[in-house]
């Protein structure tokens, strides 16, 4: 392969042009007269001259250097690498659909409007909610938006003391850190031996200050909450409410709701168990679902059906407000509900329970060759640790590298925090046993060079267009962008 | 298993369950309590095909006027731009639109090198030190600005021209709502002003809003009617006050007016949805953040960053992850996690082929076009003119009929009609915000002014 580290702006030749516009057919407007001093720019912006086709191989190669799911195995814990329909994008990139302006009237915009209504109640039914907003961008800004909703119910309760959101030290980061942007205080709570939220640890900071409860479940070991009814019961008596992380929720569709233990609000993330793409780190979609008695919080607008039309409703006078531009992100929306029409009921409990079969496949051929600090049955996922392997000197980082020399994308590492040299693995209901096997053979091959030839695991990976990367250079002495 | 998605067999699922050591699929969920289970199926529609899906879908897309086949003259924050082939080919590419976040940056060098890029085209537009690799959209982006210029500053009120977008005021708002931090709105100067500002802030009031606890003034420039403000002088009036200036910009705009970086501003956003990415009714779109250097290690999201390989080889990894929730968890700048990294990789294709005579002649175009119509509007005597300052892309007029009446019946004949400002300017009732892309000829224009004038005569009748 040609090596050309070169960006696009180092191919920029002065007068190429990429782009074929109409000519201008009106008259011209006199700039320097209109807009008078100051207003126009002084020098040009370095934006590349390039031509369509160094614009294709340019970002071409760049694919090549890049890993998705379509290229392999990507069982990169806690983000449900699953395959992501080629229907869907179809039906998302109509222009039916793309072509769509969000201002413009409701009544020439009802195909949306049914999709984004029948959404809210089939994610309603899985998550045993009784309304559902699509509004916010992705999970994260779904925590966000549950909280501000959790605010908004105690003080219409003029209830101001509770200041405190409680997360377990096991919660993805964006629990603390989304709780902390909505003005709560954050407490963590310590895991039990069995990884799971420790009851005695909660009894004690439970009181009329606590403002609500985040929980993932299963959690981020993989494992199920098994005492989630009396944690939310526990909570509901101080007076709490209590906030789902449905990161994790591939693991239950169709088999358990949050609702139904005892959640108060729910968020999915799209980007996950619905199957939309990444995009190499985005755009999601993280709806939330709630229950009855925090619907008139929801942000607005809520989509309502009247009269055989579909119309937005502003009029929600205790609603948080808008958390995001317009209705949330349509289009990643639009590819989740295509997703749930295809598989229905029984494919998407068929999906969790591959999913979670999957996951103990792996775990139950890799326990003899690595330690499981917490070795039971498992749900989607489970986390392992390396620390036997580090003995030797090679840690969960070097078996990440070897395995992208392999042809894997890794699982996620040291995620999450109480687990040293963590390694933790979502194969998805989406991979064959066959590239289980496969990936199980590999880690046991690892697993036995970690004992006889450690040394050889510390110079991964050798393979990839680039070897391991300085990051402290990177933090140290940011360059972040060119310059001519 | 019966769906495609779930490629193991009936007898690969015995064998496994085996090797699992449990007899049942039940068993595997024998920790969840019984009295959890579900012991329905979830009460939704039975699967379809693929080929039913796709049917069904036709006929949702027959209920939706699609700017493909009506004229778009509706701007107001989302633009029907011009998106070249290329781009898609590049964005559906499965490397990019399957991959996770760029977490093992060795097999993720082109979303990072992209990134980097996007990085690039954005501060060279915004005239600014660095940019983050993008936020949902301009509102949230906005929102981030101004809780960073609030910690910043240590002081507790934005003052926020009400010239900016409605939408980025509302999310604003909400995102603001527990945070300790007021928002104050400075008026427009409306009426019909000679002096060619009319429509712009009113700076008058805004100097008398500041004060020793003001961290931030918002300004939008080309604002909310189009109209282009002084960011220079208001930026002059924040940095005398230590305060911070954000200016919200549109992209395109940018490839011919003067740079926010250069007019003093110190944090730039908004939406980059313009640069190649569909309008999708109104998600995803992409929300663009740059700075100056002072702000750097504070930004929001996540931030590509070029670095050097074992080998000395250039390469790029995410950076400055100390400041991120996954380290910081409570103490982070943001609660961000994922950008909008393939509506970034979009802009930068986009860019990339328009290069900067490209650009420049979009946004020529979009000023021609919008003065075109503009004018052509004022000459039917059916529309009157409501602010007198230079515009870029969009304007406001006040037609004879009612803005919703207008647009019902425009829609009628295929024209998707501009915004109506009296939903969220009660003085600017009658008011029309319309917008004029590069995309729209002399005869469309020609058609929508025709037609604006005979409905408001009175000569249509749905």
């Amino acid at each position: 392969m040609i090596r050309d580290e070169r960006l696009i702006f180092e191919k920029s030749v002065a007068g190429r042009i990429g782009f074929s516009l109409p000519e201008n057919d009106v008259p011209e407007v006199d700039l320097a007269k209109t807009f008078g001093e100051g207003v126009l720019r002084d020098s040009e912006p370095e934006i590349p001259e390039v031509s369509e086709v160094d614009v294709i191989r340019h970002y071409t190669n760049l694919s090549k250097r890049n890993y998705g799911v379509d290229s392999g195995f990507y069982p990169l814990g806690s983000c449900t690498m699953k395959y992501n329909p080629k229907i869907n994008e179809d039906i998302a990139a109509m222009d039916g659909f793309s072509r769509m302006h969000p201002l413009q009237n409701p009544l020439s915009a009802q195909g949306s409007l049914e999709i984004l209504y029948r959404m809210d109640k089939l994610l309603s039914e899985i998550l045993g909610m009784e309304r559902v907003t699509l509004q916010p961008a992705a999970g994260a800004q779904g925590e966000m938006t549950g909280l501000m909703i959790i605010k908004a119910y105690h003080i219409s309760r003029n209830d101001e003391k509770r200041v405190k959101i409680i997360v377990p030290d096991s919660s993805h980061g964006t629990n603390p850190a989304s709780a902390a942007l909505a003005g709560f205080e954050v407490v963590h709570i310590p895991s039990d031996e069995k990884g799971c939220v420790d009851i005695a640890s909660l009894e004690t900071i439970l009181d009329d200050t606590v403002a609500g409860l985040m929980l993932t479940n299963p959690n981020t070991l993989g494992l199920f909450e098994e005492d989630i009814l009396k944690i939310s019961e526990m909570v509901h008596k101080c007076g709490g409410l209590l906030y789902y992380d449905g990161a994790n929720m591939n693991a239950i569709m169709g088999i358990a709701r949050p609702g139904d233990m005892g959640f108060d609000i729910a968020h999915v993330n799209l980007n996950k168990t619905f199957s939309t793409p990444h995009g190499g780190g985005g755009p999601g979609s993280g709806p939330i679902g709630v229950v009855k008695e925090l619907v008139p919080f929801l942000p607005v607008p809520i989509i309502e059906k009247r009269d055989d039309y579909y119309v937005f409703d502003y009029d929600k006078p205790l609603s948080i407000g808008k958390v995001k531009s317009f209705y949330g992100n349509f289009s990643v929306v639009l590819k989740a509900f295509c997703y749930i029409m295809m598989m229905g009921s029984e494919g998407l409990k068929s999906a969790s329970q591959a999913a979670v079969l999957n996951a103990n496949y792996i775990r139950k051929k890799l326990e003899d060759v690595y330690d499981i600090p917490y070795n039971r049955i498992c749900m989607h996922e489970f986390v392992l640790s390396a620390q036997r392997q580090a003995k030797n000197g090679v840690t969960a980082l070097d078996i990440a590298k070897n395995l992208l020399d392999e042809g894997y994308h890794p699982p996620t590492i040291y995620f999450p925090l109480i687990v040293h040299e963590a390694l933790m693995i979502e194969p998805t209901e989406t991979e064959s046993p066959e590239t289980l096997d496969a990936f199980i053979n590999t880690m046991r091959r690892l697993a036995g060079q970690a004992e006889t030839d450690p040394e050889k695991l510390k110079n991964a990976p050798k393979t990839t267009y680039v070897s391991r990367l300085d990051e402290v250079k990177a933090a140290r002495t940011p360059v972040l962008r060119w310059r001519p | 298993m019966k769906s495609s998605y779930i490629p193991m067999t009936r007898e690969q699922q015995e064998a496994m369950l085996a090797a699992v050591g449990v007899n049942s699929m039940e068993e595997l969920f024998s920790a969840i309590p019984e009295e959890l289970k579900l012991k329905k199926d979830l009460n939704i529609p039975d699967p379809l095909s693929e080929h039913e899906l796709n049917k069904q879908m036709l006929t949702l897309v027959e209920q939706n006027f699609d700017s493909s086949w009506n004229l778009c003259f509706l701007g107001a924050g989302i633009y029907d731009h011009f998106i070249p082939s290329a781009v898609k080919h590049i964005t559906s590419r499965q490397e990019f639109y399957t991959a996770y976040t760029p977490y093992q940056p060795e097999i993720s060098q082109g979303i990072l090198q992209s990134i980097f890029e996007y990085q690039t085209m954005i501060s060279e537009l915004t005239g600014m030190d660095a940019a983050n690799a993008s936020l949902y959209d301009g509102a949230t982006a906005l929102y981030e600005a101004a809780l960073l210029a609030a910690r910043y500053t240590d002081r507790k009120e934005v003052l926020v021209a009400r010239s900016v977008n409605p939408e980025y005021r509302k999310v604003l708002y909400s995102g603001l709502k527990y945070s300790g931090i007021t928002i104050k709105e400075i008026e427009f100067l409306n009426g019909t002003a000679q002096d060619k500002k009319s429509g712009t802030l009113d700076s008058g009031l805004l100097q008398a809003a500041i004060n020793e606890n003001t961290a931030a003034i918002v300004v939008q420039s080309p604002n909310f009617f189009g109209i282009i403000e002084d960011i220079k002088t208001i930026s002059q009036k924040a940095k005398a006050a230590d305060a911070l200036l954000i200016a919200v910009c549109d992209p395109i705009s940018l490839g011919i007016l003067e740079s926010p970086g250069a007019l003093g501003a110190d944090i730039a956003v908004g939406e980059a949805q313009p640069l190649g990415n569909p309008m999708n009714f109104g998600g995803p779109l992409l929300g663009y953040f740059a700075v100056k250097s002072p702000y750097i290690r504070r930004m929001p999201g996540r931030i590509a960053g070029q670095t050097t390989d074992s080998e000395g080889r250039r390469g790029f990894v995410l950076t400055l992850q100390a400041r991120e929730q996954h380290i910081r968890r409570e103490k982070a700048t943001s609660n961000i996690c994922t950008n909008q990294a393939l509506c970034a990789l979009t802009a930068t294709v986009y860019l990339s082929l328009m290069g900067k005579k490209g650009l420049k002649e979009v946004a020529r175009q979009c000023i021609n076009k919008s003065d075109y119509a503009y004018k052509a509007l004022l000459e039917t005597g059916q529309a009157d003119g409501v602010f007198d300052a230079p515009f870029f892309r969009e304007f406001v007029v006040k037609p004879k009929i009612s803005p919703e009446r207008l647009n019902n019946e425009l829609l009628s004949e295929s024209i998707i009609g501009g915004y109506d400002l009296s939903k969220d300017y009660p003085e600017l009732e009658g008011c029309w915000l319309v917008a004029v892309t590069e995309k729209r000829t002399r005869t469309e224009i020609d058609l929508f002014v025709r037609k604006v004038s005979k409905i408001c005569q009175g000569g249509i009748f749905i």
